[in-house]
């Protein structure tokens, strides 16, 4: 036993950085992607595209699609599609509209209601799914019609709907407040640098826990460089992120919203067993059932979690308008599906990470908002996004086969 | 001596670490009706698919002559070239397509552009009168009964020149009426001149129909018998078919200590909606702990079923009868609770419903005991890398890390993940579906030796096996399945390979 665990051990030295990125190169690639994206458009655009204020934008615009993208990543995992969930965002936030507007609802009623609709409408669309094995896309797609059709009853005799509620305004457009320090850093948003700050002491502290509770267990862990380095490019990278953010107007409250979402759906897809069920669903149905996971109760699980995510992604996008239009919701659920494939989910089920489907998202919204300050017609955009699309997909497959 | 119909000489196909035919020789004479038989995995569709070109030239050595000419297959559509046809167990119709449509489906009756519907069903009628099938042409497949549709697909067969004519266990899914119907099509075939291969575990619609018999066992040609000059009979047959010699690579099991009864069923059957027909009929078998109990039959023989319908019924068979786990009666409605009873089943099929390939090995062995290593609603991961370095060196996983994806491991090392990934819910009653299958002899002595320290801790096993050798070195007690029926039990010391087999063939 000893001599086995000296064996794996060395195993595990000789085992480099190389070794690790081959493993994982499909999100690493994405993620690297980016990088080369946004810094493309940084040059083509001389600089307006990294400035503070367009960052901040970009990420505000990404908001609404990254909350669906990170549902609908769970729902490909375990082998269906969610073609739905823009029509029912559309719905809910018309409906939080009207609540708010002509109910008089306060927002902290409409909220949590609009939420449990959500959660709602993502139980009954599954059980078609989840009860009689019809296939989610057919399902999804008749629940996407009737999703449409309520939302253009629910605006028939007002058109679109305008929302006077600050407080449900600011979800879309605000920032969260700063605190007067008075002349220092002038400028610059002193509560987000502060976040940040905060941001970087806790990952830090984690990351030494992590190693600590390792080598308890008398685990191999990466060399003490190799650490310190992971943990300088971890904290560079919340720092310059918070220093761009705070140039402008600080941390929005969508980017709020998105980092909870993304912090709660990494958190149960990685460390619960509900999480490691639903990729067991995806990687191998029978296996899973016959290991004791149910596999409706997942899949009514997951696309509760959809519904859910498309209520905020409804609120959202309401709250950003500052209304409710008849044609709200219109190809969310495309962008979703492509911000989720390119970052790396598989369509055979199983395969796909909640950070994955985040830069994903990211990638698809700086083509677009870096071809928009290029002033590049809406017709080439399309085609430029399909072809991102395509070819990390092939990527993705190319670099699995050879695995 | 006419030259024969069909000559296949020295034929051996390998595949990867198996040799699965293994210098094979098999001659056919004309007009006659030759039976194939053997035990699972002796090599009998291997060869017929050598013959069919589904394995082309080249893949295997030795020659294949039909009428004295050397051939050369290399995929289906030579074979029928040189008028061979076979029909498989599984039909290969398709169920929303007309009677018709099938018989000419690929073939269609056409003037270059548009199918010609009335021609084709003219034509389909004669081959129809031919078969002795009276259908209209125009029903959907599906409407048809299976024994009318292995009609269907003989006279799909027949709708081309066919010298031979070649059906692999045509009447394993058939009742009686519909099996003598198709015997008697296949004597009037005879009569025709349609010279025909039958693949057969009913030995005694073998003995009822053949000219001539060979047997196979493990990839080699045993005999072949002509029924009468050789006045074969069916323990003859048995004989030739078992024979194989039980070595020492049945590890001994030092404590034998049987205690009292931890499994029970009363009259347990069940209905599969799927196949639409009964699949279990009144199964009584009782297990005891620290025993290993064997369940012997041929593929088909309901084994599996017997396993998963008391394993929590995932395919929702419509079940009756009485389960009884330490004398209490257990009504499961799902995997999940027999396994909250304390059972474990190990599949037949690892990579189809076992294991998760994409995955790795630590996630393959925590994955159906998950609360063990998690508090306060998180997988406590560095627990679940030693429970998972355990199991792989309390088993000899070879694995180069338990990170390693699944899929990149052996037969037998899989299967390990398999029992690693059981043996970690910690059951009282495991049930093995086809152990060793697949995996070298190495491997199959560890599993092996892993059972038998099992059961001296006091475990259940109920062993489902095709291996006779195997059922007999383990066992200590012997169910032998047919057709969806307990055919007999005996303890091990009464048992005997021909004994086994003559049940197992017994419908």
């Amino acid at each position: 036993m000893e001599d086995l665990k000296v064996k794996s051990n060395q195993a595990h030295l000789s085992k480099s950085l190389l070794d690790i990125m081959k493993t994982n190169i499909s999100e690493y690639f994405m993620f690297i992607a980016l990088i080369v994206i946004m810094i493309f458009f940084t040059i083509t655009t001389d600089g307006v595209f990294i400035s503070s204020r367009n960052i901040s934008n970009l990420i505000n615009q990404m908001g609404y699609i990254a909350v669906l993208a990170v549902g609908m990543t769970l729902i490909i995992v375990i082998r269906h599609i969610e073609l739905s969930v823009g029509y029912l965002a559309g719905f809910l936030g018309a409906f939080s509209a009207i609540a708010l507007t002509f109910w008089g609802w306060p927002i902290y009623a409409v909220i949590p209601a609009v939420m449990i609709l959500g959660i709602l409408a993502g139980l009954l669309t599954a059980t078609p799914v989840a009860k009689l094995g019809v296939p989610a896309f057919v399902s999804t797609m008749a629940a996407g019609l009737i999703f449409r059709g309520a939302l253009l009853l629910v605006t028939m005799g007002t058109g679109t709907i305008v929302i006077r509620d600050p407080v449900f305004n600011a979800i879309g457009n605000g920032y969260i407040p700063d605190i007067p320090l008075g002349g220092f850093l002038p400028g610059k948003h002193k509560l987000t640098l502060i976040i940040g700050l905060i941001g970087i002491i806790l990952s830090i502290l984690s990351a030494i826990k992590s190693r600590r509770t390792k080598l308890s267990y008398n685990f191999q862990v990466p060399s003490f460089g190799l650490f310190i380095a992971q943990l300088v490019l971890i904290s560079g990278l919340i720092g310059y992120i918070s220093w761009i953010l705070s140039g402008y107007n600080g941390i929005s409250w969508s980017l709020v919203i998105l980092l909870l979402v993304v912090a709660v759906f990494q958190f149960i897809t990685t460390k619960t067993p509900l999480g490691r069920h639903i990729y067991a669903v995806g990687g191998n149905p029978e296996a899973a059932e016959l290991s004791g996971i149910s596999v409706s109760k997942i899949t009514y699980i997951v696309f509760a979690a959809m519904g859910l995510l498309s209520s905020l992604s409804g609120i959202m996008y309401a709250s950003r308008l500052r209304s409710a239009t008849t044609t709200a919701g219109l190809g969310f659920e495309t962008d979703a599906i492509a911000a989720a494939f390119v970052g790396g989910v598989s369509a055979a089920g199983g395969v796909g990470t909640i950070t994955g489907s985040i830069i994903g998202a990211l990638v698809m919204m700086s083509l677009t908002s870096g071809m928009n300050l290029m002033n590049i017609d809406i017709s080439i955009q399309y085609i430029v996004r399909g072809a991102v699309l395509v070819l990390a997909v092939v990527f993705d497959r190319i670099t699995r086969r050879n695995q | 001596m006419e030259t024969p119909i069909l000559e296949m000489k020295s034929i051996t196909k390998e595949f990867p670490g198996v040799k699965a035919l293994d210098n094979v020789t098999f001659s056919v004479r004309k007009g006659e009706v030759h039976c194939l038989v053997g035990e699972n995995g002796a090599g009998k569709s291997t060869l017929m698919k050598v013959l069919s070109g589904v394995h082309a030239f080249g893949t295997y050595t030795g020659d294949i002559f039909v009428e004295g000419e050397l051939q050369k297959f290399n995929g289906i559509r030579d074979s029928e070239r040189a008028g061979i046809a076979i029909i498989y167990q599984e039909l290969a119709l398709i169920p929303e397509l007309s009677v018709y449509e099938n018989i000419f489906l690929g073939n269609e009756v056409s003037n270059g552009i548009v199918i010609d519907s009335n021609e084709s069903i003219s034509q389909a009628i004669d081959i129809l009168k031919k078969v002795g099938l009276d259908v209209n042409p125009l029903t959907k497949i599906k409407n048809l009964g299976v024994g009318k549709q292995q009609l269907v697909e003989i006279a799909k067969a027949l709708k081309k020149e066919v010298r031979i004519l070649i059906l692999d266990e045509p009447t394993a899914a058939l009742n009686e009426t519909d099996s003598d119907n198709l015997l008697q099509l296949i004597r009037g075939l005879k009569e025709q001149g349609v010279t025909c291969i039958l693949i057969s575990h009913k030995l005694r619609e073998v003995m009822e129909i053949a000219d001539t018999i060979t047997v196979l066992r493990d990839g080699k040609t045993v005999t072949t018998l002509d029924v009468e000059a050789d006045k074969v009979n069916e323990p003859v047959l048995i004989k030739h078919m078992v024979g194989r010699s039980i070595d020492n690579i049945f590890p001994k099991r030092e404590n034998v200590n049987i205690g009292e009864e931890v499994l029970r069923l009363e009259d347990w059957s069940a209905f599969s909606y799927a196949l639409g027909r009964d699949i279990l009929k009144n199964v009584n078998i009782s297990v005891h702990a620290g025993e290993i109990v064997g369940i012997a039959g041929l593929m088909g023989s309901g084994r599996t079923e017997l396993a998963k319908s008391i394993f929590g019924n995932p395919d929702h068979y419509r079940l009756s009868g009485k389960v009884f786990i330490h004398g209490k009666e257990q009504k499961f409605r799902s995997p999940h609770d027999a396994i909250k009873s304390s059972m474990a089943y190990v599949t037949e099929d690892r990579k189809g419903n076992g294991l998760i390939l994409i995955d790795d090995v630590k996630h393959n062995i925590s994955l159906a005991n998950l609360k063990e290593i998690t508090t306060g609603g998180v997988i406590n991961e560095n627990e679940e890398i030693l429970i998972a370095n355990k199991y792989r060196s309390e088993l000899n996983i070879k694995t180069p890390t338990i990170q390693q994806k699944v899929r990149n491991l052996s037969g037998g090392n899989q299967q390990k993940v398999s029992l690693g990934k059981w043996l970690f819910v910690k059951p009282g009653i495991m049930i093995l579906d086809e152990p060793t299958r697949g995996i070298d002899v190495g491997a199959k002595y560890e599993i092996y030796t892993i059972m038998n320290s099992l059961v001296e801790q006091g475990m259940s096993i109920i062993m489902i096996s095709s291996e006779l050798p195997e059922v007999l070195g383990m066992s200590d007690r012997i169910y032998v399945m047919s057709a969806g029926k307990i055919n007999g039990e005996m303890p091990v010391e009464d048992a005997s390979q021909e004994g086994i087999m003559a049940l197992a063939v017994d419908y």
